[in-house]
């Protein structure tokens, strides 16, 4: 195999983090929202904390993306 | 048409060389000075007449205040009140240089890992050297959780110090990647409204769609901006908290 052709391949392997973290954001509103159903008084306080549980998920994808560019872009 | 990376091109605009190490004037380095000095306007302003009863200016100011006051009270607790100039600055700091990113044709500087690595690096470096300063040898007791069986113990320490020593790349990562696929999502959908319209009356009626992602995509790229440096700044107090009251 021609080694450009396995870094396209790499680099579309690297995107499978996708699943992982799909799975993680949904988990993480998905809570939230049975949480604020339950208890809607208790919800605007725990938003902050939303946030930052999503940046933080949403941030491990973005590993994989740079993964993806490493492979793609470096020699 | 220009490529979706060449946005983040260090570009230098004065030349110097000092001991044969390049320390050329970029444009980089020219968006940090305009933050600052926006930074230093606006905070200096706020407060140069400081009313018991604020005007607006002031009191934008003084929500800043107040907002990493309680962040540092909540995360910290009292004994942090001694970092706050340096929590304060370093929130401002990113926060500016986030959203100077999103406005058109200027540069974003914290889409470079370099930038935001020297940050991580000081802040981890500053945090172990509070917590032995603070706790002497007791700080080790970070690694060593309470509670944890004996036979578990050194597999739970090297997990420890393995997860502590990634701290500052995390920290600079998180940032880096943020800014920097934000960016690109942004450039890739301006190519297609680009492109689209060059395709023809029917190409010029479906660039609309495209557009209607970019401007919902600036709306995001600005909460991301603002959640990042949230983010990055609420580590640091975690990290602090860390250093300050090492028994988990």
């Amino acid at each position: 195999m021609e080694a450009e052709a396995a870094k396209f391949i790499g680099a579309g392997i690297a995107t499978l983090a996708l699943a992982g973290i799909g799975i993680g954001l949904g988990n993480i509103f998905g809570s939230y929202l049975s949480g604020a159903l339950r208890n809607p008084s208790a919800a605007p306080k725990q938003f902050t904390n939303l946030l930052i549980g999503f940046a933080l998920t949403e941030a491990t994808g973005l590993f994989a993306l740079v993964i993806a560019f490493l492979i793609l872009f470096s020699n | 048409m220009a490529s979706p990376i060449e946005q983040f091109e260090v570009k230098p605009i004065a030349h110097f060389e000092i001991a044969g190490i390049d320390v050329s004037f970029t444009n980089s380095s020219l968006w940090m000075v305009i933050v600052v000095a926006f930074l230093t306007i606006f905070l200096l302003g706020g407060t140069r007449k400081s009313a018991t009863v604020p005007g607006r200016w002031q009191v934008m100011v003084e929500l800043m205040y107040g907002f990493i006051a309680g962040m540092i009270r909540d995360n910290v607790g009292k004994e942090g009140k001694q970092y706050f100039p340096f929590i304060f600055s370093l929130f401002v700091f990113v926060l500016g240089l986030n959203l100077a990113g999103m406005i058109p044709y200027s540069f974003t500087v914290t889409s470079h890992i370099a930038v935001n690595f020297a940050m991580a690096a000081f802040i981890f470096i500053g945090v172990t050297l509070v917590g032995f300063a603070k706790n002497g040898a007791g700080y080790l007791k970070l690694f060593a959780p309470s509670g944890v069986p004996l036979w578990l113990l050194p597999m739970i320490i090297i997990i420890e110090v393995i997860s502590y020593c990634t701290r500052p790349i995390s920290l600079s990562v998180r940032l880096f990647a943020n800014m920097l696929a934000g960016h690109i999502m942004m450039k890739v959908f301006a190519g297609f409204i680009l492109s689209l319209a060059a395709a023809g009356a029917v190409g010029m009626v479906g660039a609309v769609v495209p557009f209607a992602v970019n401007v919902l995509l600036t709306g995001l790229e600005i909460l991301v901006a603002c959640l990042q440096a949230y983010v990055f700044t609420i580590l640091t107090c975690i990290y602090l908290n860390d250093a300050m009251h090492p028994s988990h």
